[in-house]
């Protein structure tokens, strides 16, 4: 193991196994609101337990350790290939300590080797940047969760959603009316409104590198985001789907340019085990600060 | 909290409703996405194991050999159900189960199933995996292993007072009908 390796090993178990602390924060207004004796407030202890257990014993918080994804911020220089190599090798040496579980599956044959190396795992993204720094920032996205999201067509005549703000409103909460409890709420939303079918999808997700407590600072998708979190928090899907009062916890919407004949709104579902992490390196690879 | 051991009878699945509050000891079977669909296709149970009367867990465990190269569950929430819709009625109704625990609900044919041949869905904290991992104490075996991989082999758990919640009762009783009636009403409201 070379110093970066570990540096990526120690970014995966922490990921893992520790909720973030704007996530964390989020749960816990959760578990206050929930009304004593329910269901959903069971279910909101339980899951107040798990966190507080996973890192404990330093284990995953969800046994579906999900897609692994990884956002690199590098400067003019940077070695990709051998980055690319320490991480599939951190994956690798992660999933044999049992941080990660044997999670990647040949599409055709059904086939799992159990190393969680192989095409599109894991999934790597490099943005080049001025800093000499290197930041890299990991998420870790289950499959019930990714199973939820959805992208609309606007318009769309079946929810009267037409091509401007209303419209967006209307099929992102149409999202959260069929995902109910089957994404593990209480969820997150990441949202694109434009791009094209592969970057709207990909921008939604970036969304997640956001912190739950920041604002949006286009005033027009801030005031979205909260509409969106306040009026899905009024369906009463609230936990797992059980009915109660937290259905969101939070609600992030960015904005792509789109061709004139398109007009995607592509959305993200993240579940309440929320793993997202992040770490700047020093130039030899050893961690010099976490970033969430 | 009520307390349901394996093997469960008849009489004990017809006598819970939705929204109990329910805690599992003895032995629970996993299966999931590959199981469903080979038993649906007419597969065959490996020796050893046995439905009748017992638990189906739909999940994907991370499970690794400790020191003494026993199985040791890491983690082992419940995965999301509704996948195994065109399959579980027949499972049910094939296999003699009494309870299916997973998570996110089930649809119609298996409400039917439920009620019709004596089994209820119970549903499990979504991403809870510690919590319910504590309560398996042992696991005695694998099957399938090869066959399927690790997350999608049959795994043999020994639980205490592993808790879900009965969210489809063996009345034709569904929470999740409520929930998603009960919510699009709600939308209806504020569009």
């Amino acid at each position: 193991m070379n110093v970066l390796q570990d540096s990526l090993l120690e970014l995966i178990r922490r990921t893992s196994t520790e909720i973030p602390d704007d996530v964390h924060k989020a749960i816990l207004g959760a578990l206050e609101r929930e009304k004593q004796g329910t269901i959903a407030a069971s279910a909101m202890k339980i899951i107040e337990q798990n966190i507080a257990l996973a890192k404990t014993k330093s284990q995953p918080i969800c046994q579906d350790t999900g897609s692994i994804i990884f956002y690199v911020d590098c400067p003019m220089g940077f070695d990709q290939i051998g980055f690319e190599q320490a991480a599939r090798e951190a994956v690798k040496m992660a999933t044999r300590k049992g941080f990660l579980r044997q999670n990647s599956v040949d599409s055709i044959t059904g086939r799992n080797d159990g190393t969680n190396v192989g095409p599109g795992s894991p999934i790597l993204h490099f943005h080049q940047h001025a800093p000499e720094e290197v930041s890299v920032r990991l998420v870790l996205k289950g499959g019930g969760c990714e199973n939820v999201g959805a992208q609309y067509s606007l318009p769309n005549e079946k929810l009267k959603a037409n091509r401007d703000m209303d419209g967006c409103r209307k099929v992102i909460l149409d999202a959260v009316l069929q995902a109910q409890g089957k994404g593990c709420g209480p969820g997150i939303l990441g949202v694109c409104i434009g791009g094209d079918r592969a970057t709207g999808y990909e921008f939604s997700k970036q969304q997640f590198l956001r912190k739950l407590e920041d604002s949006n600072p286009n005033p027009d998708l801030d005031k979205l985001e909260r509409d969106i979190v306040d009026t899905a928090n009024k369906l009463g899907i609230g936990p797992m789907g059980f009915g109660g009062r937290t259905t969101l916890l939070g609600a992030k919407i960015g904005v792509l340019n789109r061709l004139p004949a398109s007009y995607f709104v592509s959305i993200s579902y993240m579940c309440w085990a929320y793993r997202r992490q992040g770490v700047a390196l020093d130039f030899a690879g050893r961690i010099q600060k976490w970033l969430y | 909290m009520i307390q349901l051991t394996t093997p469960v009878s008849e009489a004990d699945v017809r006598s819970l409703k939705v929204g109990d509050e329910v805690a599992i000891t003895g032995t629970v079977f996993t299966g999931r996405d590959a199981v469903h669909k080979y038993l649906h296709e007419g597969g065959l149970l490996p020796p050893g194991v046995s439905f009748q009367g017992g638990v189906l867990y739909h999940c994907g465990p991370v499970i690794i050999k400790d020191e003494q190269d026993s199985w040791k569950c890491v983690a082992a929430g419940p995965t999301t159900s509704i996948r195994e819709e065109p399959y579980q009625w027949q499972v049910i109704r094939d296999f003699g189960l009494r309870g299916v625990i997973g998570k996110g609900g089930m649809g119609e044919r298996t409400v039917e199933a439920c009620k019709q041949y004596g089994c209820v869905y119970l549903h499990a904290v979504g991403g809870a995996a510690q919590v319910l991992a504590e309560c398996i104490k042992r696991v005695p075996n694998v099957y399938f292993m090869e066959q399927f991989g690790a997350p999608e082999a049959i795994w043999e758990f020994q639980v205490v007072s592993f808790p879900a919640v009965v969210t489809i009762d063996a009345h034709g009783n569904s929470l999740h009908k409520e929930v998603l009636a009960v919510s699009q009403a709600e939308l209806a409201k504020y569009l």
